[in-house]
């Protein structure tokens, strides 16, 4: 236990002290969109992997959330900044109303039909142009020419929603969502209410990616409809993180982002230039493949396995 | 009025289509209890190969039937023999990995499309691409028309299939127990493997029938994925009936949704709809019409 305390001392001090090392602009910037993505990642995998309701759209908290940021900027004229509270906090009323429908469904079903949520949200993103100009997008102008602070800000923002996942995770509420998702039933006739609790689950999921889509919006200064309710880019790479990493652990998902944004930088730069160019255009694939390959070895993603993967590693090499 | 009637039977005839759709996907909800998120993409490859049929060796599309639904049943029943089923033993946490699995075939078939034929739109050309017939001023486009005589061929074939023969009989049981069939000595994996090439033949079927109305592009597998979903959603899943009723249903509403409201949200129709069926009547049609009776 304590060397565990110390491993995660370590990691905290590494993360501190990164981008005062580090002063490349490009690793900088990978490190907050891994920050990003931890955030992404906790919040889907408090959902799926510790109340079992494997959300398909977590697009429409992270654009919900990137869009009230931007429209705070565009319309209203006030600092993106304010979007930060106000993104979890819309995300949040979006979770309600997503909760409300799709929680009639249970398992592959509710997964379905937060992926056709997500579809609606791009497409009303898209078509109400006189509140989010549609697929022109949305253009702010970032308040700091330094990647530092943003830096700081996400990794604040990943370090709360890690500690705020793990808490719930060893408090009642995080033994009603297991329980929930071992079965439904059995917790429903243990007096759990089973509706309610499953809806706190996805509104602190809600949340903290809604903020995290806003911290996009002030980080990367523009979002567009594709790219903030992005099916494929943002809510299964959102279940990729999650599964790679591991389901139902807490460092599962930091994990999971870690190796996945690396493996899509590799393969979107062609392995830093080494390989021909057209390896760049496979990273796509390569995303594929590797759910094929999880799915397939590591069903518990890298976490959940890592017994299974330190004996076969060791087994090859003693 | 006549543009009422007009719409009324582009949607029509465009249901027909949907309902070879949502019928794959219907069986394969049926038997397996899983979602193939896979399906539009499959419906891709096979528009792909009558493409490749028709540009090169200049086939027509609807002989390269022949071809494309025999491809896409062995391309289904190898996903599902080496891929999917093999997920049964796997012990993991969340139950949702076959589908899971199914996101990441899509992923890879969509980004095969693309190496080989690039993004670029593809569209087939034909003698009778854009010829049509008049009854009362309403125009019926001849391709569309073929497309749904087709439809409803190949959905009378796959009646007579499971309901007079043994293999249908089968599929059939271990849609409604899977362990009971299992005791009574159907081997129920093969069933699975043929239910999914079944469902990926259908879906090829429609894939080369819309062809020649249609254009092609590797990522249009998503969005006919997530009608497959709907069209299930709308006729109470796991139900072939009821998703002969979803696809027309959707085929109309789509085709209204376009002219009365604008072409911008014609897709959306399809998802309010959906909505408004989880919320109102979560059976589907089906679940109505039991509804309505009891």
């Amino acid at each position: 236990m304590t060397k565990k305390k110390l491993t995660l001392a370590i990691l905290l001090i590494v993360l501190l002290v990164f981008p005062l090392v580090v002063h490349s602009d490009y690793y900088r910037h990978l490190a907050i969109i891994t920050l990003i993505w931890v955030i992404i990642g906790s919040s889907w995998n408090l959902l799926a992997g510790y109340t079992g309701q494997v959300s398909f759209g977590h697009a429409i908290f992270f654009g919900v959330g990137a869009y009230t940021a931007g429209i705070f900027a565009t319309k209203l004229g006030l600092s993106a900044w304010w979007g930060m509270m106000f993104g979890g906090i819309t995300a949040m009323i979006v979770g309600l109303v997503v909760g409300w429908i799709c929680f009639r469904l249970k398992g592959p079903y509710f997964a379905l039909a937060t992926l056709a949520g997500g579809e609606i949200f791009r497409l009303i993103a898209i078509n109400w142009e006189s509140l989010t100009d549609g697929m022109v997008g949305i253009l702010i102008i970032q308040t700091f020419r330094s990647k530092v602070p943003y830096y700081y800000i996400a990794l604040f923002m990943a370090v709360t929603c890690i500690g705020v996942v793990y808490l719930i995770t060893k408090s009642k509420w995080g033994y009603y969502f297991v329980s929930i998702r071992e079965d439904q039933d059995a917790a429903e006739s243990m007096g759990i209410n089973t509706a309610v609790y499953k809806n706190i689950s996805l509104l602190v999921s809600a949340f903290f990616t809604g903020m995290a889509g806003a911290f996009y919006m002030n980080y990367m200064a523009f979002i567009d409809p594709d790219v903030v309710f992005s099916l494929e880019f943002i809510s299964i790479m959102a279940i990729l993180v999650g599964i790679v990493g591991g389901v139902g652990t807490i460092m599962g998902p930091a994990v999971g982002a870690f190796i996945m944004v690396i493996i899509q930088e590799t393969f979107r730069s062609a392995f830093f230039g080494l390989a021909p160019a057209w390896v760049s255009q496979a990273h796509a694939m390569a995303f594929g493949l590797l759910v094929i390959f999880v799915i397939m070895f590591l069903a518990n993603g890298v976490v959940g396995d890592w017994a299974k993967i330190k004996r076969y590693v060791f087994r090859i090499k003693p | 009025m006549n543009v009422f009637m007009q719409t009324l039977v582009a949607g029509i005839l465009i249901g027909g289509i949907y309902c070879l759709i949502g019928i794959g996907m219907s069986l394969i909800m049926g038997v397996m209890g899983i979602i193939n998120l896979a399906h539009g993409q499959l419906m891709m490859v096979a528009m792909y190969i009558t493409f490749v049929l028709s540009y090169y060796l200049h086939i027509d599309p609807y002989f390269s039937l022949i071809v494309s639904m025999p491809a896409l049943f062995i391309l289904g029943c190898a996903l599902q023999k080496y891929l999917l089923n093999p997920l049964m033993e796997v012990d993991s946490i969340l139950p949702e990995n076959q589908v899971l699995m199914t996101v990441g075939i899509g992923i890879v078939l969509t980004e095969i499309a693309r190496f080989i034929f690039s993004s670029d739109y593809k569209s087939v050309t034909t003698s009778y691409g854009d010829s049509a017939f008049f009854i009362h001023n309403i125009s019926f486009s001849i391709p569309m028309c073929v497309a749904f005589i087709f439809a409803i061929v190949i959905t009378m074939i796959l009646f007579w299939f499971l309901s007079r023969t043994d293999m249908g009989r089968c599929i059939r049981a271990t849609a409604q127990d899977k362990e009971a069939a299992t005791l009574m000595g159907i081997n129920s994996s093969r069933i699975t493997i043929i239910t999914f090439g079944l469902g990926a033949a259908l879906v090829a079927a429609a894939g080369s029938l819309l062809m020649p109305i249609y254009y092609l592009f590797p990522d249009i597998g998503g969005p006919f994925t997530l009608k497959a979903f709907i069209i299930c959603i709308l006729g109470g899943l796991g139900n072939i009936t009821g998703a002969i009723l979803g696809g027309l249903t959707l085929g109309i509403a789509e085709s209204f949704g376009g002219t009365y409201i604008g072409m911008g949200y014609k897709d959306m129709v399809g998802y309010v709809i959906f909505i408004l069926v989880l919320v109102l009547i979560p059976g589907g049609l089906v679940g109505l019409k039991r509804l309505v009776k009891s």
